[in-house]
């Protein structure tokens, strides 16, 4: 378990990120502050016991998607991006819909008598949480396991069959 | 006990991270003089004894040179590189086992349960820094650099990643810890001459794992920009490569970082392939502190040999053309970790 003034830490580290990644007009900027968001929810996950989910967000994240989303970004060209303006309409038009949105979850909980009780303190936490995720994965779920794969892999090689050019 | 946990771990941090710094310093020393004495040549020997106060030396070069910064560069990134190069690598041996116990304190930094992957997904940072670098500096050259490292990172990272799957098939944990309890109970991985070696069975798993050694030290060498995989740098084509807007202390830490992720590198083989701090013989740290000392120096001359074998495969192999690199990587490593993982399950499946 973690104390709760890294709990603020982390959260607050998130969230800023977060936002700078939609604040952000260098879209490089926006990539490395997703990153740095990440970060923040794998500390989350860590908190939490469950290790391995907090380890994957940063080996899968971190480590492989946004380094290939960089690469991307990298090889555009950036001006057109860093000097477009900030549509103030469209902003505040966003900032006030998410602001209602808000309004109304938080008036719904309200409602709710079990969103008042306090949360029942966590299950002691699994030694081994990778051993745990593989036997679920491998006994109980491994049809859905191995549709998923080969769902990922014809998505592979469609991508890969689409972007390649003709060469005749 | 919580205050001894704190201050135990404080203390293995310190004297963990001085002891990989100045390892790294008489690395640099110790690739110079490996290289001369490759070429036949004699190598830095002029600062002290046998040149053995060269690091020192060239630290005080790299801090008074001028901190120059070219105009065109995106200032904050361009800062931000170098630390970035260096810092994953550092923190990637916070999860090694380098030593048994030392007053019955566990000689490892952090052992977590997620050991191997927790390596992955740091070591998996460092390319931000070459990334990073490359795109900041503004100029043709880093940014090539820079691509091709990402590149080359991405696709290697693969293939280390499906060499290790065999070990833990067979250790059943991803425990550091448990990987080199497991070498002391049944012999190194890929030479179990002790423990019960009479077994043919265990002969048997020593071939597939000696493929594993061969791909992840390749994947290895790929993911620290050594030679034969230093593309990003290959200074015949890209005049320097990602660091190549990079002056005094800043090119240094793009140096240092690569040392270091080879120290790191070296660190994570012996740990996975050549048991950790165990040398057949010497018992643990449990029979007293002195053992447990001899536990670490084992692990660090371990470590110390490999690099040496870095150093010599950089002095002796030329550098890979770009594209042979990928079709190296995509066509024929990652197939054979791949099918090497179907060999173990197999040989697991009628030995155990």
């Amino acid at each position: 378990m973690m104390s709760p003034f890294l709990f603020w830490i982390f959260a607050i580290l998130m969230l800023v990120f977060g936002a700078a990644v939609i604040i952000n007009r260098n879209p490089v900027a926006s990539a490395l502050s997703l990153v740095v968001s990440f970060f923040g929810l794998a500390a989350l996950f860590l908190s939490l016991d469950a290790y391995f989910i907090g380890v994957i967000q940063v080996l899968v994240y971190a480590g492989a998607i946004m380094v290939l989303f960089l690469f991307i970004i990298m090889l555009l060209d950036l001006r057109a991006e860093e000097l477009r303006k900030i549509n103030w309409i469209a902003s505040a038009g966003g900032i006030a819909v998410a602001l209602a949105l808000m309004f109304q979850i938080f008036s719904v909980v309200e409602k709710f008598p079990a969103a008042k009780q306090s949360f029942p303190p966590l299950a002691k936490p699994a030694p081994d949480d990778v051993r745990q995720i593989g036997l679920l994965l491998f006994n109980n779920y491994t049809l859905p396991f191995q549709i998923i794969g080969i769902v990922i892999l014809v998505a592979t090689v469609g991508v890969i069959i689409l972007s390649r050019r003709e060469t005749r | 006990m919580n205050y001894v946990f704190i201050g135990t771990s404080l203390a293995k941090i310190i004297g963990l991270l001085g002891f990989v710094l100045g390892l790294m310093n008489y690395a640099v020393y110790a690739e110079r003089r490996v290289s001369a004495l490759m070429q036949d040549r004699l190598g830095p020997n002029r600062v002290g004894f046998a040149g053995l106060a060269q690091p020192f030396a060239d630290a005080g070069k790299f801090l008074l040179k001028e901190q120059f910064t070219p105009a065109q560069v995106n200032k904050f990134y361009y800062f931000l590189a170098p630390c970035l190069a260096m810092i994953p690598a550092i923190i990637t041996i916070s999860v090694v086992p380098f030593g048994s116990t030392l007053f019955g304190v566990p000689m490892v930094i952090a052992d977590i349960n997620v050991g191997i992957l927790f390596v992955f997904a740091i070591a998996s940072l460092g390319v931000y820094g070459i990334v990073l670098a490359g795109w900041s500096s503004n100029s043709k050259y880093p940014f090539l650099g820079g691509v091709r490292s990402s590149s080359q990172m991405i696709s290697y990272e693969l293939s280390l990643a499906l060499a290790v799957i065999p070990i833990f098939m067979l250790v059943g944990n991803l425990r550091l810890t448990n990987v080199v309890q497991y070498q002391i109970d049944n012999g190194w991985l890929i030479a179990p001459f002790f423990g019960d070696w009479t077994n043919p069975g265990k002969w048997l798993l020593a071939i597939p794992m000696l493929i594993s050694f061969v791909v992840f030290l390749i994947a290895i060498l790929a993911e620290t920009n050594r030679l034969p995989f230093d593309l990003p740098e290959a200074e015949q084509e890209l005049a320097g490569g990602y660091h190549t807007e990079y002056a005094s202390m800043k090119f240094g830490m793009f140096f240092l970082g690569e040392y270091i992720a080879m120290i790191t590198g070296s660190a994570i083989i012996v740990t996975l392939f050549f048991g950790g701090w165990h040398f057949p013989g010497i018992p643990d740290g449990s029979h007293g502190w002195i053992f447990g000392l001899i536990n670490i120096a084992v692990f660090f001359t371990k470590v110390c040999a490999l690099i040496f074998l870095f150093m010599w495969v950089r002095w002796t192999l030329p550098r890979f053309r770009w594209d042979q690199l990928m079709r190296l990587g995509w066509l024929f490593f990652f197939e054979i970790a791949l099918v090497n993982i179907f060999i173990v399950a197999i040989i697991l499946m009628f030995v155990h």
